[in-house]
């Protein structure tokens, strides 16, 4: 009895010896990059999908029209050379790099251009069932799209909008291969082929996305020779995949480990601030902050660093208004975040004669930018009952609770947490700012905030085609409303990522993008 | 025994109708809309509405219930609208990966808690049964993911034995060693609670059967000890242990998805937590469908089992 058990435990051991006799993990070939992703991606056709890490991927394997230039949110040109806007802000000439083609051979040209937005734009189109395409009214302005040339293509848009360059830099405008959308159809976000520096290689399903180097890149070919995405959902086991050396490279890293890893020299920690909003929605419409005195009470009660340094641990910023400082060319840099002062939000809800009223606040579990969503809820709950706020907080699943979010908080809550991610300054303040973007007219202005100026100031600036008249009337436009203080401004977030030592030449981008051409592996 | 198969596997299908009602239901009732969840926070209501009318999401509960459970009878179990492709495949896929770590921790735990059960019981109060009793007792208690955190970073991550997560090397992997490598630390973990379960139930019940007469009598006839316990007395103690077996089958399933999680498993278990936070209704259904299944069909098993054992279960 007793040798048959010892004889089940002696084969245990031997098992697990022999698998694991000193070949561990087999190390990774030098110049092969492992990036560990957050999640398995959707689909890497770029006009389908809408998450950032999905996007991680696409802008190494694509090209658009025009690009970020680095370390930056203004554009430079990337497929087209140049390109000329009429003076009425309606027509835009794209003038295309000669000789480049897509993975598969086939020319990129006008004709591949008009393709690509006609596909996503027109309901007629052949090929618009291989949608559907949640981020095309990125391109809602486009009325239609002429080939001049071979290399020319004109834009012509409904109206003048002067996002229309940022958001072709956006992953939705990125080129896809015409042929090979035709001949995979529904399933070309399998079979990915655009024109960028790496090459689709495979995809095995929640194992890992290969991609290897493009050597005829027009911009010269990448460093490395392949990058292997592997989703790994769970942030511990990421972590513990980057310290066994599984992979080289992650973004998101959760800020209880960021302190470990950045004291260790195997190790380097990249931080950049983007372009992203954490704020609290306000009801404008019925209750409490239908008063601007509360409404900005709140803005002074809310300890904004306490939350940034302690809950979120150092990985965002405070946010001074409606405008994330990464949009550096139309930031105010004048505005001052609301500083923590309870004794005036005291007096403030006196005035009001808000004092002891109860207010209802929505909080999400998880989300895409929420952050710590339910921590922060409780903080905040917390410094309002400082000031004498009685919040009752009610808590959400993600989708559900945008379900309860979008459609206004009109009767059913006070506030709500809210977080928001773009590619332009005029995306956030149009969607959610202005009278027309109220939930009864399609938009996200949840809390119904409504001042004519300001609506006419964004009207204004989408319009206007001068960066310059366009930064001052966005100016203009977050003084105004961080008086009015229609949302609490929270914060900013930095992304961060860690790589191994081994890793050379990487740079975090302000628009959270991962563009991997430049790195290396030693 | 044909008949009593028969009778079993006709009696599946009013339990596996029951079950899409069900999960249909829990599907349709829970709140958020799977096409605000394809559309993200951009979503406008004019576009969910139009994407509710392409998904058929519009027409009553009723259709849509007998759209998918005929499409289903088709062999058409839909598409997913979150991978993007059709639900049977990633589910057959997934599935496959979740029975070799089911199959592997469920044949670890029976062997371990079998072998544990019946050492306790053999040396009843002895420094083995103690020592094994508490060992069993930590087993159950702990929680199967922190165990599984706490194995990863001692093995893969400090030791480096084994690897950290997923189920063929990145790199040179894909064969039979490599499979195992991965599985290891998994199954381990997955295995832990259900062999402290096994072990509990199989000690008990045999020394309820060493008390029994005809033991003595084996005894008495001078038989080999060994023989007495594993022909006499085990046999008979295993009678109440397989169905326990069937059911802890159950909870491997169930656990899985943690362990999945943590040790980034590609299985069904995995799979369905995505999908139900990304509103993925018919992979949802379609997994749970096939999940429960095949859960019906091993208990099923392990009743003929019970019955091949032990001729006295009725038929």
């Amino acid at each position: 009895m007793k040798s048959l058990f010892k004889g089940a435990l002696v084969a245990a051991a031997l098992t697990v010896s022999a698998f694991s006799a000193g070949t561990a993990e087999a190390q990774t070939p030098p110049g092969v990059l492992l990036v560990g992703q957050i999640a398995e991606p959707k689909s890497l056709d770029p006009a389908a999908d809408t998450a950032v890490n999905d996007f991680r991927i696409l802008v190494n394997m694509y090209d658009g029209l025009v690009r970020y230039k680095d370390g930056t949110l203004e554009v430079e040109p990337d497929l087209a050379k140049s390109w000329t806007i009429s003076d009425d802000g309606k027509v835009y000439t794209f003038k295309l790099r000669e000789g480049v083609t897509f993975h598969d051979g086939t020319p990129f040209n006008a004709e591949a251009v008009k393709y690509n937005f006609d596909r996503m734009l027109d309901e007629k189109h052949p090929q618009h069932d291989t949608g559907p395409f949640p981020l095309a009214f990125f391109f809602s302005a486009i009325d239609h799209v002429d080939v001049m040339d071979d290399l020319t293509v004109k834009f012509t848009l409904k109206e003048p909008y002067a996002p229309f360059l940022s958001n072709l830099a956006y992953p939705p405008g990125l080129q896809v291969s015409p042929t090979a959308v035709k001949k995979y159809g529904k399933d070309f976000g399998r079979h990915p082929v655009g024109t960028g520096p790496f090459k689709f290689a495979e995809w095995e399903s929640n194992a890992k996305v290969v991609v290897t180097r493009n050597d005829d890149y027009w911009d010269g070919a990448p460093k490395l020779d392949a990058v292997v995405f592997r989703p790994i959902t769970d942030a511990n086991t990421r972590v513990a995949e980057l310290m066994a050396g599984g992979i080289d490279l992650m973004v998101e890293v959760p800020p209880d480990n960021l302190g470990q890893l950045e004291s260790d020299a195997n190790f380097a920690v990249y931080q950049q601030a983007g372009p992203h909003l954490w704020f609290l929605i306000l009801n404008t419409k019925d209750g409490p902050f239908k008063d601007k005195r509360v409404r900005q009470a709140i803005n002074y009660a809310i300890n904004k660093k306490a939350l940034v340094d302690n809950v979120l641990q150092g990985t965002a910023d405070i946010a001074a208004g409606p405008i994330p400082p990464a949009f550096a060319w139309a930031y105010d840099k004048s505005l001052q975040p609301y500083p923590y002062d309870v004794e005036k939000a005291k007096k403030l809800i006196d005035e009001a004669g808000a004092a002891g009223k109860e207010v209802t606040f929505y909080v999400t579990e998880g989300g895409s930018g929420m952050l710590d969503p339910i921590p922060m809820g409780a903080a905040i709950q917390a410094d309002l009952a400082k000031v004498g706020l009685k919040v009752k907080i009610e808590t959400y699943e993600w989708n559900t609770f945008l379900g309860k979010v979008n459609p206004g908080l009109e009767g059913k809550a006070d506030m709500a947490e809210m977080a928001w991610m773009t590619n332009d300054p005029d995306t956030l303040p149009y969607l959610a700012l202005r009278t027309d973007a109220w939930p009864d007219k399609g938009g996200f202005n949840s809390g119904y905030y409504s001042n004519p100026k300001v609506d006419e100031l964004l009207e204004k600036a989408r319009t206007s085609t001068d960066q310059n008249e366009r930064a001052k009337l966005y100016r203009e436009m977050q003084q105004i409303v961080h008086d009015d203080a229609p949302w609490a401004f929270i914060a900013n977030w930095k992304q961060n990522a860690v790589a191994s030592a081994a890793v050379k030449g990487f740079k975090l981008q302000p628009s959270f993008f991962l563009l991997l051409k430049d790195v290396s592996k030693d | 025994m044909h008949v009593y198969i028969l009778r079993r596997l006709v009696l599946m299908i009013p339990v596996l109708l029951g079950l899409t009602v069900i999960v249909f239901l829990i599907m349709s009732l829970i709140p958020g809309d799977p096409a605000l969840a394809i559309l993200g926070s951009y979503a406008t209501p004019e576009n969910i509405a139009k994407l509710r009318a392409d998904l058929g999401l519009d027409k009553s509960l009723f259709s849509q219930y007998w759209i998918w459970l005929s499409n289903m009878l088709h062999g058409d179990f839909g598409r997913s609208y979150s991978l993007n492709r059709p639900v049977l495949d990633e589910v057959l896929e997934r599935f496959g990966a979740t029975l070799i770590l089911a199959g592997a921790s469920l044949m670890l735990c029976t062997v371990f808690g079998l072998l544990t059960g019946v050492v306790s019981a053999v040396r009843q109060y002895g420094w083995a049964d103690k020592t094994l009793t508490f060992v069993v007792l930590i087993g159950i208690s702990i929680p199967s993911f922190w165990l599984g955190l706490m194995m990863m970073l001692l093995f893969a991550v400090k030791l480096r034995w084994l690897p950290v997560s997923g189920m063929y090397a990145i790199y040179g992997g894909g064969d039979l060693p490599d499979l195992l490598r991965h599985l290891i630390m998994p199954a381990v973990t997955l295995a832990v609670v259900a062999t402290g379960v096994i072990a509990r139930l199989t000690r008990s019940n045999m020394l309820e059967v060493l008390r029994q007469d005809y033991i003595r009598t084996a005894r008495a006839k001078g038989l080999d000890e060994r023989r007495v316990i594993y022909r006499h007395a085990f046999k008979a103690a295993l009678v109440n242990v397989i169905p326990v077996i069937g059911v802890q089958a159950g909870f491997v399933l169930g656990g899985a998805v943690y362990i999945e999680t943590v040790f980034q498993w590609p299985g069904i278990g995995r799979m369905l937590v995505t999908a139900i936070a990304t509103r993925d209704i018919l992979l949802v259904q379609g997994g749970v469908v096939i999940v429960a299944a095949s859960y019906v069909l091993f208990n099923l098993f392990a009743d003929v089992l019970q019955h091949l054992i032990d001729p006295r279960v009725k038929a």
